[in-house]
This record gives C-alpha cells, structure tokens and sequence, in this order.
C-alpha cells in the first residue's frame, strides 16, 4: 500500500525527514512514534500527497504522488493533526461539502453522511455549529469526513492529542472498528499507550531519521527488559543513589525525577534495594513499555 | 451500532484511484465554488438586502437628489450630453462589482488559509490548489453577476440606460470588479500574518478610488496631476468601458479597446498570482 524509501523532506538546509524507508501492507496498521519534531507530520504529508519530496522514492496504492497526487488523494482519508472543519458550516454540512470533492454524487454523499454521524456518535449533533462540539466530537466528526470517501488508507497525525481520558477511549474503539473492516491505518503518535493499543507494527522516529522497527512487544522485548522499577529518592538524591545501585538489574536510567532499573524481574530489583538500607519515597514496578524503547534508542523520554 | 458500508470500485487499488480522479480533475473548481454557495447562503440576507438596497438608495440618491441639483444647473444634457443620472449610473454598478468583489475576493480567501482553514482540507482531497482559487473565482462570478443584474433591473426602471445595447455595461462591470478582485485575491493570498493589510487596502485603496475614477464627474475636472490614478484604476476603466455601453459615451474606439484589454489583464494576472501562490503554500 504504501513503500518508502530513503525518503528525504528539506526546509532550505534543515532535513525534517532525513532517508527514512518503511512499507505498509494491506490492512495493516502502522505507526510513527516520537517525540514533536521528528518529522512525523512532514512524513505524512508526503504520503498524504501534499508534500512534494526532496528526494527518495515513494509509493502509495502502486502510484508516484509527484504524478498522481489527485489520484492518490482520492482514496486517501486524511485526519491532520490540528482539525479544520469548516466552522462556517454545520456538522452535517461539512460531511456533505466534503463527500462533494471526490466528486460523489449528493444522493450517494447524503446516506454516507447519516452512516458516519451514527459510526462518530454524533447523530444529535447532526445540525449543531462545528464549534459548539466538544475536543472529541470535533476529533470524530474530522475522522467521519476522513472516511466520506471510504478510503483504503487512513492517515492519523496524533489523532488523540488533547483529548480526555474518557475522549480517548471511545476514538481508540472506533479506530480498532475500521481496523477490523480492513482499512489500512497509518497514525503518528507520541503516546505510547496509543501506539501500543493501534499498531501492529512500528518505526520510532527521532530526527528525521528511523531508530527502531517492529511490533510493539518486539520492540520492548529487543530494546528493554521485560519488567521496569521505578524509584524516587527525591530530586536532589536521585544521582547518588544511581552509583549506589550500579549494577543492579540489566541496565539503569536515570531521570531528573526518578530511576529507572530494567530487569526481568522488578520485586527482586527491589528486595536488593532494601537489603542494601536505600529506601525510596516510592516505588513501582510495571511492565516495560515503548517509552522505555525510546528512552534507551535516544536517551531522551518522548514528551519532554 | 451502525457500520461504514463500502463503496470502493472494482480493479486494483492504482485503478481505482485513477478512477477516482476522474471526476475531481474536471469538476473540482465547481465543488469548490458549491462550498462558497453553501457558506453564503450563511448570510445570504446581506446578500440580497445589499444587492436590493444598494442600487435603491444610490440611484434614488443621485437620480432625484443630485440630479436635479446638476441638471438644474446644468440643463438636461448636463454632463457628457445626457442626464445626470444616466452619467452616474453605469459608474455606479462598476462600483458595486467592486464592492462585492473587494468583499469576496479578500476575506474568504484569509478564512481558507488562516482563519478557518478550509484550503488544508480541501488540499488533502483529489481537489489541486488551482481549482481552489477557479472555485472562488466562479463563485464571486455567479454572485456579482446576480448583483449586476438587479442593478441594472433598477437602472432599466429608474430609465438610466438611454441605449439599447445598455445591458453590455453589467457586463463591462463584471469585468471591472473580476479585473481589481482577482489582483486582491492575489495578494491577499500572500499575507501569511494579518496585520491589518487588508483593512488598509480598503481605505486607502479602494474606497478612495470612487473619487478618482470618474464616478461622480468625469476625470477630466480633475488637475492634470491627479489624472494618472484614473488611468491606472480599474474603476475609471470599468466605469468608461460600462459608459460606452450605457449611453454611447464617445470615445476613440482604441480606447474602449484598451479599457477591455486593460481589465483582462488584470484579470489574468490575479488569477494567475494567486493559483501560483496558493500552490506553493498548500505544499509545504
């Protein structure tokens, strides 16, 4: 569905994507992880056939955008990462506008439209002004009219950022939905909980450049260790108990709030602790989680 | 629980898509305009109150206020050799394709980029950049024309169009308000931070322009200095141009010539800026 290689992206001499390369099959779901600036939004743009390359090759649905970027778009759904619904229009109304540009008959746009509002909950909503919608509603409504056309690859730029716990929950289901139907779903996240929950597959972009690729639990299982405990000793003692606790676990991260030991097996990362007299203010064991892969590809954390 | 019915094609996804641009390659400057239609309807009420009342309170204004007043003075082929009235009214409904066009051409092309960023939206559909701005030059097209042709219904009963070939002039004025919008847009695409340009454009440029058209007297009243702004203003040729037609103005027919050409020129010359500009800030 989609084949990048070497895929370069410069702004005058800055290079926001820099050679990356990475393939999508059919129904698969693909993620771009890491952190803001990484070049995730240029990289969608490009495959969203509204950024012409600097230079590389690219492919989407077995067409060059530089030549087909009409085509391309065309079976394209595009959810940017701010949303730009019509505001002047209402909720239904910018379905229907939308549908329009591909060029759908009205009868065909207006029954798609009434399908979409029930798939984005938001039936009632149906003639209420685009700004009296809630941060979700509006993030529902734009992946409706992502989906007006009924695209074989939806692109996702941070579909979550800045939504509620709650918001978050019902997109991720809907999202998994459309998964389940066959639709290819390429997404750029920060989150790793997202990440975890969307892709089957991944790469971590840091740079312009790829670090890492893999599912999820690949990835953990190759850059991390199987189990995380994290410590906290207070900020001003962090870095002194880290040479005390050398050595232990597979590998240690300190961070300016707490300390990180990997291991297969926290709890007894944590009895050695104790036995060695350091008590720490809290502390929590949990599973090992894309973070910690980024973390250990970049030695930076994702949302700093 | 509701679920997305497909309506992909047939063939393999590249044909598909080749399919699927079909229609949004010929038609994607109408869909774009029938979005314009669609937000106008929005304030559809200023549009007909403005279109009805414009030419209601001016021609009655001129033709029974300051008519009388010149051609009392003046006698019934006051200015021009014919009434006041029938001077002024052709100078009048170039001045309302301005109008419209310095309200449609300018903020609704800010809205697209800025404001309310609709061109994104678009531009991620089979819709190209082109076609955004042949979209919007269409709509403006189908609203000014409606506009001119209730002017110039009310010029018809007001009996200011001594000549049968009068209804060229909304014509000449369609052009008039293309020409001076179609450069608006253009530059109006350009500005990346609102600092209030617009707002100067406005008052310095096109609200003044009335004066040193020929809208209220000819250009030749004005001192010789003060000439040229007629001759570079599109108004003054728009006005000339619907003049020719509404009464016979006389002028050489090398000038009546240039009054079209000028215009067309200016036409293309938005057009083609703002398409140029629109394309290189939608690929970023």
């Amino acid at each position: 569905m989609i084949i990048a290689k070497n895929l370069v992206k410069k702004y005058k001499e800055f290079a926001a994507v820099d050679g990356i390369s990475f393939e999508v099959a059919p129904g698969e779901s693909f993620g771009l992880l890491g952190p803001n600036g990484a070049g995730k939004s240029t990289t969608m743009r490009m495959v969203g056939a509204v950024s012409t390359r600097t230079s590389g090759d690219l492919s989407i649905l077995g067409l060059d955008p530089n030549a087909y970027g009409p085509e391309i778009r065309s079976r394209l759904g595009v959810v940017p990462q701010s949303d730009n619904l019509d505001t002047e229009l209402r909720v239904r109304e910018n379905l229907l506008v939308y549908g329009r540009y591909f060029g759908l008959p009205r009868k065909q746009v207006a029954e798609r439209a009434d399908e979409l509002l029930a798939f984005a909950q938001l039936e009632d909503k149906a003639k209420s002004k685009v700004d009296a919608l809630s941060g979700g509603m509006k993030r529902r409504l734009t992946i409706a009219r992502a989906l007006i056309n009924d695209p074989k690859i939806l692109l996702l730029d941070e579909p979550t950022t800045g939504l509620d716990p709650q918001a978050r929950h019902i997109l991720w289901d809907r999202l998994f939905r459309l998964k389940e139907q066959g639709t290819t779903l390429l997404l750029t996240t920060h989150y790793m909980d997202e990440a975890e929950q969307l892709c089957d597959r991944l790469v971590v972009v840091d740079k312009g450049a790829i670090m890492a690729e893999g599912s999820p639990a690949e990835l953990i299982s190759k850059h991390s260790s199987r189990e995380v405990l994290e410590v906290r000793f207070g900020s001003d003692r962090n870095a002194q108990v880290a040479e005390q606790i050398a050595g232990f676990g597979d590998r240690i991260e300190v961070l300016p709030d707490r300390i990180l030991v990997y291991s297969s097996n926290g709890e007894r990362e944590m009895e050695r602790m104790t036995q060695a007299g350091l008590h720490p203010i809290t502390s929590l064991v949990r599973r090992s989680s894309l973070e910690d892969v980024f973390l250990r590809l970049t030695g930076r954390t994702l949302i700093e | 629980m509701s679920t997305v019915h497909s309506a992909g094609g047939t063939g393999t996804v590249a044909e598909q898509a080749i399919a699927g641009a079909v229609r949004p390659r010929r038609w994607g400057s109408w869909y774009v305009a029938e979005h314009r239609f669609r937000v106008m309807r929005s304030y559809a009420q200023t549009v007909v109150v403005t279109a009805i009342g414009n030419p209601l309170i001016y021609l009655y204004a001129m033709g029974v206020g300051l008519a009388t007043l010149v051609d009392g003075n003046l006698g019934p082929e006051a200015v021009d050799g014919v009434s006041y009235l029938a001077f002024v009214a052709p100078a009048l409904l170039a001045s309302a394709a301005i109008s419209v066009a310095s309200e449609e051409f300018s903020y609704p092309v800010m809205l697209g980029f800025k404001w309310n960023p609709v061109f994104y939206g678009m531009n991620a559909s089979p819709i190209q950049p082109g076609q955004i701005i042949n979209g919007i030059v269409i709509s403006v097209t189908v609203r000014m024309f409606v506009t001119l042709g209730i002017y110039f219904g009310f010029m018809l009963l007001f009996g200011a169009v001594p000549s049968p070939i009068g209804f060229l002039a909304a014509f000449a004025a369609l052009l008039t308000g293309l020409g001076l919008g179609a450069l608006l847009m253009g530059y109006t695409a350009t500005i990346i931070d609102d600092n209030g340009q617009l707002v100067m454009v406005m008052r310095f440029i096109i609200l003044p322009m009335t004066l040193f058209s020929g809208t209220f007297f000819p250009l030749s009243v004005l001192p010789i200095y003060l000439q040229w702004i007629g001759w570079i203003s599109p108004l003054w040729h728009g006005t000339e141009l619907a003049r020719v037609f509404a009464y016979g103005a006389s002028e050489p027919i090398w000038l009546t010539v240039v009054h079209v050409l000028y215009l067309s020129a200016l036409l293309f010359t938005g057009w083609t800026w703002a398409r140029r500009v629109t394309v290189r800030r939608l690929n970023k």
